[in-house]
């Protein structure tokens, strides 16, 4: 178990981590998980602000809870603001982390996604539109094989993988409701079956 | 936008009604909301069709940013502007927000639990295949798609290859692979 982190935090060091996440943010192409490894970097290893545990523990609460999984930039900055202080100083890292991750790319992606919107006649915009499809239509495939992957590669996570299958399958032919099957993933964990 | 031509498909009311549909989404995604916005908005609200989908994704993959909060503020654009957009992506994080600051307060009690380590793991293996179906479906909106269907298999599968099995960054392939794909399409595309 590594020593809990007692900060003193300056505007300074606020100031730090706000433009940290404003840089990241224009980096982030393919999602804010992509720049993770850099916020580990910058986090733990150069700063010191958090530990490995309460990294990790930000990124495995984020997943399991509902909603986008850039919420853990939001429990990364509030375990930051809590090893600086307390409950005020973990919701101004929430705010400033999250505001960090988010202003620039959005700002990007709206006036990118307006001037598309404006010009989807061009011909170079109509090409991309068509030209972007099966890419990103693999890519959803890839993805979904990344994240099985990541629970196991050998032989004996055959059920795991099983599950995965199972899983896409029901999805792909049939309207069952997704929280059920994310219900029954649960409880075949709890249990160990997978 | 009223300037889309010959949208017959239904349309989100107000901007409350973005908010509350996001927030609903939000929260039935654990592991990743796209596969929720794909059932929820083309599937059973209609929203968009699936090309329409597939392009909204693909510019929120190559844009920097998280994708799924750009695939929301570009949905809702596409119907209120620049409010709509503020309003999906309110409603995609607030609650979300909220709830997962609470987790974190509670987690650590239960982090040992060995049932706890497991159902996560059991979750995960669902969103993989959640993921995965989601491409499945939209493969039929690619038989209208000009590059044909061969050629666009042949796409499909070199960008499967990079990123799942040679684990290729994402920026290469989506940068590399895609204006390649770009490149025939334009041709393909004669005035």
């Amino acid at each position: 178990m590594t020593e809990p982190i007692t900060l003193v935090f300056t505007l300074q060091d606020w100031f730090t981590l706000f433009v940290h996440y404003l840089t990241l943010s224009l980096l982030s192409i393919g999602g804010a998980i992509s720049t993770a490894p850099d916020m580990h970097r910058f986090l733990v290893d150069q700063q010191h602000w958090l530990t490995d545990a309460q990294f990790n523990a930000s990124i495995a609460i984020a997943q399991a809870a509902p909603g986008p999984n850039v919420l853990f930039v939001a429990l990364l900055g509030w375990n930051v603001g809590l090893n600086a202080g307390g409950v005020p100083s973990g919701l101004l890292g929430v705010l400033l982390a999250l505001m960090g991750i988010l202003i620039p790319s959005t700002v990007l992606t709206y006036a990118a996604a307006q001037w598309g919107h404006r010009n989807r006649d061009l011909r170079a915009v109509r090409a991309f539109k068509q030209g972007m499809a099966p890419i990103v239509v693999a890519l959803l495939i890839a993805t979904g094989w990344i994240l099985a992957s990541a629970n196991g590669t050998s032989l004996k996570d055959w059920p795991v993988w099983l599950v995965t299958a199972a899983t896409a399958l029901i999805v792909w032919r049939t309207r069952t409701h997704l929280l059920w099957l994310l219900g029954a993933g649960a409880l075949l964990g709890w249990y160990g079956l997978i | 936008m009223n300037s889309v031509p010959a949208q017959d498909h239904p349309q989100p009311q107000s901007l409350t009604d973005l908010f509350v549909s996001f927030t609903l989404l939000a929260l039935q995604g654990f592991g990743g909301v796209l596969a929720v916005v794909q059932r929820e908005l083309v599937e059973k609200k209609r929203w968009m069709t699936r090309e329409e989908f597939i392009e909204d994704w693909a510019v929120a993959q190559i844009m920097p940013g998280p994708n799924v909060v750009n695939l929301s503020m570009m949905i809702g654009a596409r119907s209120f502007g620049l409010k709509g957009a503020m309003a999906a992506l309110a409603g995609m994080l607030t609650v979300p927000l909220i709830i997962v600051l609470l987790l974190a307060l509670v987690y650590a009690q239960f982090a040992d639990h060995p049932g706890v380590a497991g159902a996560l793991r059991g979750m995960g293996a669902v969103a993989a295949g959640l993921i995965a179906a989601t491409g499945l479906k939209l493969f039929g909106a690619l038989l209208k798609n000009v590059l044909g269907l061969r050629i666009c298999i042949a796409f499909g599968v070199l960008c499967f290859a990079a990123i799942a099995l040679l684990r290729w960054p994402l920026a290469y392939v989506l940068f590399g692979l895609g204006s390649v794909a770009c490149v025939v399409a334009y041709q393909k595309l004669k005035p």
